[in-house]
């Protein structure tokens, strides 16, 4: 290491070192102010309390949403490898137990000790709508998307159907059906297999001002609407006046459904039926949490690739003298 | 000298090795391709650790070519002179950088990104990634049919 710094040199350097610095400063600047929340998310109540199980949720759902469900074309194409699943529910389209393609709401059922009496519980389980939903942001094409009030959903002209919103959903709630969307016109042997569904919070009512099917259609009110802070207030409210339970707040960093419980949510997790299309009542840490620390840690990098170089050049300065 | 360049490049082929394999993996291949049932390849099918890899390694990546930079505006050292080739590797680089960066700022909650932006991002970042592959490979051939010619 000979190489010749003059003082005039050394003077560009630190000039160009800190103005590296600067530019970085300015970058994490920007990145902060560009993940500031636009507006208020839209957030739904659900009162366990209240459900008495009658599906007329579930079939408002169906009705309202039927014509966002699938047609798959028949035969299905072959597919590379022979591992990679046909899932077809087109033949199953009233199935009500579980969620499927056609089916984005369904009731669990619960047997727990209420007040002191074994009491029949009835949950109505459908898509969370996660604050930061893993399912839109890991989206490999950008076909999940959220939309300004909070919703999340799935177009369904772009989904190649690889499943990854189901693998990387916190509740597994995105369903398959296999033979139909944009995998058909590419390469359906070897890509793709379908396109994944899920409830959309009714997000083209929502539109024209209404509110979502399944709140419209319940007798007993057993969801509501509305902003999230005011949504959060009414469940503290609500879960203090019925020394109750509050489930949807925090799970994976919070979400827009926020559950009231008379019994504690480990207790209607241990009594629900759960698997596929079956969602949990689990406990959810905040999934996108390590990848965005992650990033905000990533900012130093450029810092030390500066420092780095400030170092070899401090130091062939020194050499010089 | 000779051997601080050599750890340089090493680095930087590393680099470009798992950035390249997280990225892949950010889309739902390596269980459907059997490549995930390879003993000790399991994770490749786990979205959340090549997620996470992926961003380690970008910005170490970032890191580097923040040390690469510098070192050529302060040393005049690393490029010798700016060939067509380090054209393309500059834009290349560039384009990985910008849009890896949104992608990672879309990554936050309440981003105000639009659908159709993260489209393009998405698209665009796994098409300078394929031109980076491309042109790798062209290098490698135009460097062995140098080698040839003598």
């Amino acid at each position: 290491m000979s190489k010749k710094i003059s003082r005039r040199a050394f003077l560009k350097g630190s000039i160009t070192i800190a103005g590296s610095v600067a530019a970085s400063a300015t970058g994490v600047s920007t990145a902060t102010a560009l993940t500031r929340e636009k507006k208020e998310p839209l957030a739904t109540l659900i009162d366990i309390s209240k459900c008495i199980g009658c599906e007329e949720c579930v079939y408002a759902c169906q009705e309202s949403n039927a014509d966002k469900y699938p047609n798959p074309e028949k035969p299905y194409p072959e597919m590379f490898p022979k591992r990679v699943p046909i899932e077809d529910w087109s033949q199953k389209r009233d199935v009500t137990d579980r969620l499927t393609p056609y089916n984005w709401l369904y009731i669990q059922h619960a047997t727990a000790k209420v007040d002191g009496e074994e009491r029949e519980l009835t949950i109505p389980r459908r898509c969370m709508h996660c604050d930061n939903p893993p399912c839109v942001k890991l989206c490999p094409w950008g076909a999940a998307k959220q939309e300004d009030n909070g919703l999340s959903r799935i177009d369904s002209d772009l989904c190649l159907g690889g499943s990854k919103c189901k693998t990387v959903c916190p509740w597994d709630i995105p369903q398959r059906q296999t033979g139909t969307g944009l995998y058909l016109k590419l390469l359906p042997a070897l890509a793709g297999n379908g396109v994944m569904y899920k409830c959309d919070r009714c997000y083209n009512l929502l539109e024209k001002g209404e509110v979502p099917a399944c709140i419209e259609a319940c007798p007993e009110d057993v969801q509501t609407i509305g902003p999230r802070s005011e949504i959060l207030e009414q469940a503290h409210a609500l879960a203090k006046e019925m020394n109750g339970y509050i489930y949807g707040e925090h799970e994976n960093g919070g979400t827009s459904t926020i559950y009231v419980s008379p019994v504690p949510f480990d207790e209607l997790n241990n009594n629900i039926e759960k698997g596929d299309g079956q969602a949990h009542f689990e406990k959810v840490e905040n999934k996108m949490a390590s990848g965005n620390n992650i990033a905000k840690a990533m900012l130093i990098a450029p810092l030390a690739g500066i420092a780095a170089a400030a170092g070899k050049f401090y130091k062939a300065a020194k050499e010089d003298e | 000298m000779k051997k601080k360049i050599n750890i340089q490049s090493c680095l930087y082929g590393i680099t470009f090795f798992f950035i390249t394999l997280s990225g892949f993996a950010q889309m739902p291949i390596f269980k459907r391709y059997y490549i995930s049932d390879i003993p000790g390849l399991g994770w490749l099918a786990d979205f959340y650790i090549t997620h996470l890899m992926h961003y380690m390694f970008a910005g170490i990546f970032m890191g580097l070519v923040v040390y690469s930079i510098s070192n050529f505006i302060v040393l005049k050292t690393g490029f010798i002179q700016l060939t067509r080739d380090m054209i393309i590797k500059i834009v290349i680089f560039s384009g990985l950088i910008l849009t890896g960066s949104l992608m990672v700022i879309k990554n936050f909650s309440g981003t105000p990104f639009s659908n159709g932006m993260v489209i393009a991002l998405d698209i665009l970042h796994i098409l300078f990634c394929m031109a980076l592959l491309f042109f790798g490979v062209y290098q490698l051939i135009k460097r062995k049919k140098e080698l040839l010619s003598g």
